[in-house]
């Protein structure tokens, strides 16, 4: 193992010389780095070129200059980075430049890979389960659909309706009655593709689906939701509730009384735990407190799996722990929705808060409340755009990896075992299915540090991919180059890592 | 090794009984007896030819395709060589260097007419009456059908080229890699690795600054780094082929190297690269629109769908038309190769033995389908902002 390791390091530093040495070159040779200095009017226009040349090398051969920022480059091996200075950031580091772009490229798809793997997964392996179905064409069309989507186009169209046209809405939230039969109609008709069985089964999904959509959108147009959302006790109960009905579904069965108790008592607990938590939240709002209480989420999950449990401890637990954990999630959105009408009072957009540009809205001060709902309202769209399509290739990835593994003998083991159909999908074709998709997903990660050139572009978003199209636009090859070292390093460990997390999981694999 | 059950006999060569995989339980001899009826006394290759050819969806998609390919290129006819850079040529009209071949459409892309109707909004009525400038003009009042059409000219002209580009540079490369193994192996592998992590968008900003609108050039260096991705699934199937029977029969018969990779072991891969063929040129359009939407692509005044977006992404409130129209476009022509590479990827699956009856209803892409393929993306910067993942890459094929 280790021998394998240090091999692929060895071959891949030689790899990422090599390619450093080839985009230098063509970096350094492609524009002109004085070219903002020759056009300027400034009296000390040659003091200034003279000086640019100077801390740039420039009268030196651009192999030369390779050299020397490979001799800076060498240095992170011992932890003094010099990958010199950007010029058109002001001479500022280049280490300092990755180290904020980095900060915010990571804030930024974050959200959109756990959303995209999630929503890909779960939506994949309904097709596979229920294949050839109306459901399975209708989404396979859409994934195709959404993969020949260009992301510039998308991005504009979701500033266009996702954000102008919906503060319209959110301002005056008057639904016409097709807009509540399309919501019913839609969810009515994906429950039922999704539920499938006989015609009776099949008509009642239908009608549970339309019905309780349209009920839902009803009461919170009437109680003027849109206008003040907030979650509060009875949304928390109201919520927790449905967490624990669908997660005891996908991990243990409803039939399971004692699941069920158990992740419904969590749900009680962080009920009763909501009033003193508004205090906590109020005098010491610091992002730690959320870490350390997401920690006692797992803890009270745990503890109440282990109480109700009798020989199935562990999987209680689980059960538990994910619930606990989801439902404090839902208690910390409804203690951010509480400084939203305080939000909207003062940000610059009177009517709606989902901002088209930035991480942040300048200028504005709040406790961590005021920032969550912030950085929310301005991650949205561009987290939207880069799940719409990166949803779609997983959607993919899912679908064919647990057909092709629905389709073995040990599948059929369990099957003729007399397991149940979930205990068969969750626990014998799942997790299997699932081998193929963390390799791809640890590998995704790393090419994702290199951040989303095209909607960083859209979304004036300050991370990686601005920077290095800066770098390229001015020829600042500091920049370019300390973005390609980043990058370049990151997708090695991560390939490294995915080959190594692939043989772990699946035995049959050997790393040597 | 999840493909080491593919076609088990060359193509061509099979009799009926096609990819039958060893160890089937009896209760699917009986229906294996039925689907081998089907394709009794056809060949590998028929095979495929129909399975593709009632694919229902992959065939609009193809017709659709070629509709496009036709309009766009007869409609405002083309330029053949040239820089795409405007020039006064010998009738002291400005117009593109390079030998301009005139096409039905009375209008081009870079004059400015004067504007029809106020603002610039299309003529055309629903649902026949097209009238002057059917998509409208731009704000100078150039003619947006004929930009359009343009742009579709050099993305499909950008798109097909490094489709074959990089396929040829694929198989080259993969096969010799995975057939001689060795050294020869590693160098070669060490060299993708150089060239997939070399960031695209470099060699296209210094390209684009060079060839300006010209999109020829433009689609042979794309094409010649984007073929990693191929390189390494070619390889992956050449490692497995190459230890199989027919191969040392071959062998043994005294064929040469070269016989026996083009000969006897391309063809058993050839479904493979096709696939991955049209998956790498539904992401080359996508790269080449992305590019020019940078500014680093296709350039003005030559257009390319992805430019005219750039160039009137703010208008999107005042002028929606100039907008929707390249859009469009771009998701029709991304989504037909799709169709159509999805079309092959079930005739060539060896596991659907049937094939697919004109009246059933197979409309889209079944069985194992796995729709990223490799797409010599760069690692860092993935243009398409798409996960650039490659399955290829998976640590199968090397760490076994």
């Amino acid at each position: 193992m280790l021998s394998f390791v240090v091999r692929r390091l060895l071959a891949t530093v030689l790899v990422l010389v090599a390619a450093s040495f080839v985009v230098y070159n063509l970096t350094a040779n492609y524009g002109d780095p004085l070219a903002d200095l020759k056009g300027s009017k400034a009296p000390n226009r040659q003091e200034l070129i003279d000086q640019r040349i100077e801390m740039l090398n420039l009268n030196e051969p651009s192999i030369v200059r390779y050299v020397y920022w490979l001799g800076g480059a060498a240095k992170c091996l011992i932890g003094q980075c010099d990958l010199g200075q950007s010029y058109i950031r002001g001479n500022q580091p280049v280490t300092e430049a990755l180290a904020s772009a980095a900060g915010s490229t990571i804030q930024l798809i974050t959200v959109s890979t756990i959303v995209a793997i999630v929503f890909g997964v779960a939506v994949g392996m309904i097709t596979a389960l229920r294949q050839y179905s109306g459901f399975d064409y209708t989404v396979t069309f859409f994934t195709f659909v959404l993969y020949s989507l260009p992301v510039f186009w998308v991005a504009v169209l979701l500033k266009e309706f996702g954000a102008i046209r919906f503060n319209d809405f959110m301002a005056n939230p008057a639904i016409p009655w097709w807009g509540y039969a399309i919501v019913g109609l839609i969810f009515g008709v994906t429950l039922m593709s999704i539920v499938g069985g006989p015609s009776r089964t099949r008509l009642l999904s239908f009608g549970i689906g339309a019905v309780a959509s349209v009920g839902i959108l009803l009461v919170l147009v009437l109680t003027g939701w849109f206008q003040r959302p907030t979650v509060g006790i009875i949304g928390i109960l109201i919520t927790g509730a449905a967490i624990t009905v669908v997660v005891s579904l996908l991990s243990t069965g409803l039939k399971n009384r004692r699941a069920l108790m158990a992740a419904g008592a969590t749900v009680v607990v962080w009920a009763a735990l909501w009033q003193p938590l508004q205090f906590l939240f109020f005098y010491v709002p610091q992002y730690w407190v959320l870490l350390v209480l997401a920690i006692v989420a797992i803890g009270i999950g745990v503890l109440s799996g282990m109480v109700f449990g009798r020989d199935d401890k562990r999987e209680l637990a689980r059960t538990a722990a994910i619930v606990s954990v989801l439902t404090y999630l839902v208690v910390v959105v409804d203690r951010v929705l509480l400084v939203f009408p305080d939000y909207t009072q003062r940000i610059p957009l009177k009517n709606g808060i989902i901002a088209t540009i930035g991480a942040t809205t300048p200028g504005l001060r709040g406790d961590i409340w005021f920032q969550m709902l912030d950085s929310f309202a301005h991650l949205l769209l561009p987290t939207i755009a880069l799940t719409l399509i990166s949803f779609a290739a997983y959607t993919r990835y899912a679908r064919s990896s647990l057909l092709e593994v629905m389709n073995l003998d040990y599948v059929r083991t369990a099957r003729a075992k007399g397991l149940t159909e979930r205990t068969v999908i969750m626990r014998h074709a799942f997790r299997n299915a699932m081998i193929p998709i963390a390799t791809i997903v640890a590998l995704d990660i790393g090419a994702l540090i290199g951040g989303a050139v095209i909607t960083e572009e859209v979304f004036a978003w300050q991370g990686m991919g601005q920077l290095f199209v800066q770098g390229l636009d001015h020829t600042d090859v500091n920049l370019v180059m300390g973005f390609f070292l980043l990058t370049g390093v990151v997708a090695v460990i991560f390939n490294i890592l995915a080959d190594i997390v692939y043989a772990a999981l699946d035995p049959r694999i050997r790393v040597s | 090794m999840a493909r080491t059950d593919r076609t088990q006999t060359p193509l061509g060569a099979g009799t009926g009984a096609t990819g039958a995989m060893p160890g089937e339980l009896g209760v699917e001899e009986r229906e294996l007896t039925i689907e081998q009826r089907q394709t009794a006394g056809l060949s590998q290759g028929a095979i495929i030819r129909r399975r593709f050819f009632r694919h229902r969806a992959a065939m609009i998609a193809l017709a659709v395709l070629i509709i496009l390919i036709v309009f766009s290129f007869s409609s405002v006819g083309t330029v053949i060589g040239g820089t795409g850079r405007l020039a006064v040529n010998a009738e002291g009209i400005l117009a593109p260097n390079g030998w301009r071949v005139p096409g039905w459409w009375d209008k081009d892309w870079y004059t400015t007419y004067g504007q029809l109707n106020p603002g610039g909004a299309p003529t055309w009525v629903l649902p026949f009456n097209f009238g002057e400038f059917p998509f409208g003009q731009d704000t100078l009042g150039k003619d947006i059908f004929a930009r359009v059409m343009r742009g579709m000219q050099q993305s499909l002209t950008v798109m097909f080229i490094v489709g074959i580009v990089s396929t040829v540079f694929g198989i080259v490369i993969g096969a010799v890699s995975g057939f001689f193994r060795g050294w020869v192996d590693s160098i070669l592998m060490r060299f993708t690795d150089v060239v997939i992590i070399v960031p695209i968008i470099v060699l296209g900003a210094i390209l684009g600054r060079i060839f300006g609108g010209n999109a020829i050039v433009l689609g042979l260096f794309l094409g010649i780094i984007s073929w990693p991705g191929m390189a390494r699934l070619v390889r992956g199937e050449f490692l497995g082929l190459r230890e199989r029977e027919f191969v040392d029969a071959a062998r043994v018969a005294g064929a040469s190297s070269t016989r026996i990779i083009f000969k006897h072991i391309l063809p058993n891969a050839v479904g493979v690269i096709i696939v991955n063929a049209t998956l790498l040129m539904s992401a080359a359009i996508l790269i080449e629109t992305s590019l020019s939407y940078l500014g680093f692509g296709i350039q003005a005044p030559d257009v390319s769908l992805g430019q005219i977006i750039s160039e009137y992404k703010e208008a999107f409130r005042t002028r929606p038309w100039l907008f929707w129209w390249p859009g469009l476009f771009i998701v029709v022509i991304a989504l037909c190769i799709n169709f159509v590479g999805d079309g092959l990827r079930d005739a060539f699956d060896p596991r659907q033995k049937r094939i697919p009856r004109r009246n059933r209803r197979r409309f889209f892409g079944l069985g194992r389908t796995s729709i990223a393929g490799g797409t010599g993306t760069a690692v860092g910067t993935s243009i398409t902002d798409k996960p650039v993942a490659d399955p290829v890459t998976r640590p199968k094929k090397d760490t076994q």
